[in-house]
């Protein structure tokens, strides 16, 4: 059960970050909300490669032979990292530009697309 | 934006060079330590960083050059695209560079193999993230103060 | 032939050094990046021809990224497969074909109509990134590259939505299509790492041969459904579709319409080759032909009651995309059972992949009609168009071909596929086709409305000066056209050579793992 752990805190975090998109009015914290959302998934995936004991996965100059953790999800990990951060900042330049259109930043009153 | 104390413009100088170069050690070495191109991209891009925050943009401005980054991104992106079309003949991203472990071992020049296109996609990679990112600190600052003396005009194009 | 091998990675390297090398060409002027953006889309549909070309004749092409071989032989003589590989079966080098052309069309048409706007250089790196992106999901066989050319054509499309940047409207429409698409990225994402912990292979042929359903699979197969049905607009989830199509602008609105048949092809590939005959009871397939029927006719109902151009085209996009759900599902259905699939699920699959390439097209000509009045008249509220058809006639003739393949007239081509699916959906349950006969007769209204109000009428005297728009929008349009008239002239030969091998591949989940496996595991 301790070893289901940090899938629990995954499940957790994307519960917290799916509820703030969800329910908040302001656009900043929608966007903290989708950061939330992705560090779960980004911590679910480095989790997945996780070997009890398991040590650094270097293959030259290894310390002894013991087990590795899987590099595979790590190389996964940054590639979702960097897509992360490309969304994000193109977020939070468009809530700037939105901003300055509208004069507020709450997402009930950014409906002039209705209908 | 008005610069900051003297401490922290002092700070600032010790640190905003040492940045550019912690982030190229993390670019080279990417092959065989944690980092590599994204990485140390994202390190080096701290510099400008680090230089906006101390002096604040009044004085940035007068010596920042925009065309260095976006050359820096483009011409990383390029040979990113120009490494992945050398292996051709065998296939699109062929590591044409390296030497497998085994003639490593047996030449006796060390014992981790080259990497080969590896590391040179990660100086690619590297180049292009700094100049990524850091025109993105630079735009996004701007943003904040460019529609301060006027409206938001329309581009000619919406009308007829 | 040796360049024939080479032909999958160059569909996705001829648009990245197109995106790439751009800043380059934009140095020399305005009309030397007009025409690297034209050739090299010119050259990327010629590439996805050949490549349809050799699919035809040698069955499914395989490419590796990076090494000789495809799988690395195991110590106990197993062939497991590691790295990137593309695998080109029929249906996706149908999907590629119609990808590029509506591609091509929307680059000859934005040369001009993006002309009067500026940062027009960053313009053609993301829709070259974007065509990059939606070519890439369609020939990828490993999963978590399909992911990642998701993220690449979604992020490209915020950008290019959010283009018209003075227009609140544009930012707006954006920004609530970037919050459901990463939502659904994120579910992508889990799902798949979820079967990479579960059988440590990325590969789609690898796990399909190793998949054994349990509590985990059913839920991966539930997210990916989702996810992907957020990223078509079916549904529940459509919300960011009519205002994202009518905010862009009108040529990348015809390769956004494109982007979306390709996250179809995802749902496709994920529930016929990745699950196929272990996908246990029939849940999911009713569940997704539910979906297709709320789409038919909650897009159609909605998009009848509208004012603006491109919404109205936006909502029309829900309800047809709702019809190929509809056909699909039913295909999925069938798919153990081999009396039904002879019955009726062979040809709904057949009407349901025939009717994306069909929408493709008149969809992509449609948006490009309606960006063509905005571009002449500077309006798209149907109150205020009118009697536009004397002033423009190039645009009214290709509209009316346009309207009359959606509302599934007899000549044209939509007519054919909606014919298969209304057969085959009638076999299984009568009420189905009843549904999508009423969902195309709205549709055949709502299209008589606009072009009754846009283009017929007395003239207004607003419009006096109005002329017709230039050659490039012209030729873009009129290439989509050509297509359709030729997909209408000719409905058996299309049937027999483009649409037959697509579903027969989609059907053939042990030669898609064959191709990769060596048919031994």
């Amino acid at each position: 059960m301790i070893g289901n752990a940090p899938f629990l805190i995954v499940g957790v975090l994307f519960l917290m970050g799916l509820i703030a998109v969800l329910t908040e009015k302001n656009l900043v914290k929608i966007a903290i909300g989708i950061s939330i959302i992705e560090s779960a998934t980004n911590m679910f995936l480095i989790v997945l490669g996780y070997r009890t004991g398991g040590t650094v996965p270097v293959r030259f100059l290894a310390a002894g032979e013991g087990v590795m953790v899987l590099p595979t999800p790590q190389a996964l990990t940054l590639t979702a990292i960097v897509i992360a951060l490309a969304t994000t900042a193109l977020m939070l330049s468009l809530i700037m530009l939105l901003y300055r259109h509208y004069g507020t930043l709450n997402i009930d009153e950014i409906r002039r697309l209705r209908g | 934006m008005k610069p900051l104390s003297v401490v922290v413009r002092t700070g600032c100088d010790l640190f905003a060079w040492f940045m550019v170069i912690f982030g190229a050690y993390v670019i080279i070495h990417g092959d065989v330590t944690p980092g590599g191109g994204f990485q140390g991209g994202a390190v080096v891009a701290t510099f400008l960083a680090f230089l906006l925050v101390a002096y604040g943009w009044n004085t940035l401005k007068l010596w920042l050059q925009e065309s260095v980054y976006n050359a820096m991104l483009g011409f990383g992106l390029l040979c990113f695209l120009v490494l992945g079309f050398m292996g051709m003949p065998a296939s699109f991203f062929y590591n044409f560079v390296a030497i497998p472990a085994a003639e490593v071992a047996k030449s006796g020049h060390g014992i981790i193999p080259p990497s080969g296109t590896i590391a040179l996609m990660d100086i690619a990679v590297g180049i292009e993230v700094t100049g990524g990112l850091s025109l993105i600190l630079v735009y996004m600052f701007k943003g904040i103060h460019l529609f301060d003396n006027y409206e938001i005009g329309e581009e000619s194009g919406h009308d007829r | 032939m040796s360049w024939q091998e080479h032909l999958p990675a160059m569909i996705l390297a001829i648009p990245l050094l197109g995106a790439f090398a751009t800043p380059l060409f934009s140095l020399g002027g305005k009309t030397l990046r007009n025409v690297w953006m034209v050739s090299i889309s010119f050259i990327t549909m010629i590439v996805a021809f050949l490549i349809w070309r050799t699919v035809t004749v040698n069955g499914v092409l395989v490419y590796v990224m990076g090494a000789e071989t495809a799988t690395l032989a195991l110590p106990s003589g197993m062939a497991y497969p590691v790295r990137i590989i593309l695998e080109i079966d029929a249906f996706s080098a149908f999907m590629a074909l119609a990808g590029s052309i509506a591609s091509f069309a929307g680059a000859m048409y934005s040369i001009h109509f993006m002309d009067r706007f500026s940062g027009l250089s960053r313009f053609t790196s993301l829709y070259f990134l974007q065509t990059a992106g939606m070519l890439g999901m369609m020939v990828t066989g490993d999963l978590f590259n399909f992911f990642v050319f998701l993220e690449i054509s979604s992020v490209a499309s915020f950008g290019l939505v959010a283009f018209w940047r003075d227009r609140p409207e544009s930012v707006e429409a954006s920004f609530k299509y970037m919050l459901v698409s990463q939502l659904s990225a994120m579910m992508v994402l889990i799902a798949i790492g979820s079967l990479y912990g579960r059988y440590n292979a990325l590969n789609m042929a690898g796990i399909a041969s190793m998949l054994h359903l349990g509590v985990v699979e059913k839920l991966v197969l539930a997210f990916l459904v989702v996810a992907l049905a957020m990223k078509c607009g079916a549904f529940p989830m459509h919300m960011w579709m009519p205002d994202a199509y009518a905010e862009a602008p009108a040529g990348v609105t015809c390769l956004l319409v494109a982007v979306s048949q390709a996250s179809l092809y995802g749902l496709m590939r994920v529930c016929y080759t990745l699950y196929g005959t272990t996908m246990g009871s029939s849940f999911v397939p009713w569940v997704i032909i539910v979906l297709g029927m709320a789409s038919m006719f909650f897009g159609v109902s909605m998009a009848v009651v509208q004012h603006e151009v491109k919404r109205l085209m936006g909502y029309h996009s829900i309800s047809q995309v709702g019809y190929m759900l509809l056909a699909l599902g039913v295909g999925l259905l069938s798919l153990g059972n081999p009396q039904t699939m002879a019955d009726y699920g062979f040809m709904a699959m057949k009407g349901g992949i025939y009717h994306i390439f069909n929408y493709t097209m008149y969809k992509g000509l449609l948006f490009l009609t309606a960006g063509s009045l905005y571009y002449a008249t500077g309006t798209r509220d149907l109150d205020k168009l009118g009697g536009l058809a004397r002033r423009m006639p190039y645009t009214t003739f290709m509209f009316v071909i346009a309207a009359a393949a959606i509302s599934g007239l007899p000549p044209f081509n939509g007519f054919v596929s909606k014919l298969l699916i209304y057969e085959s959906t009638f076999a299984l349950h009568p009420f189905l086709a009843v549904a999508a006969l009423v969902t195309s007769v709205l549709t055949l209204a709502s299209f008589v409305k606009v072009f009754q109000t846009a283009f017929l009428g007395p003239e207004k005297k607003c419009y006096a000066s109005v002329s017709e728009v230039p050659a490039s929008m012209l030729m873009g349009m009129a290439l989509l056209t050509i297509v359709i008239l030729g997909l209408s002239l000719f409905p058996s030969w299309v049937l027999s050579n483009l649409v037959e091998p697509a579903a027969k591949a989609l059907v053939d989940q042990s030669g898609y793992i064959g191709a990769i496996m060596g048919g031994g595991l």
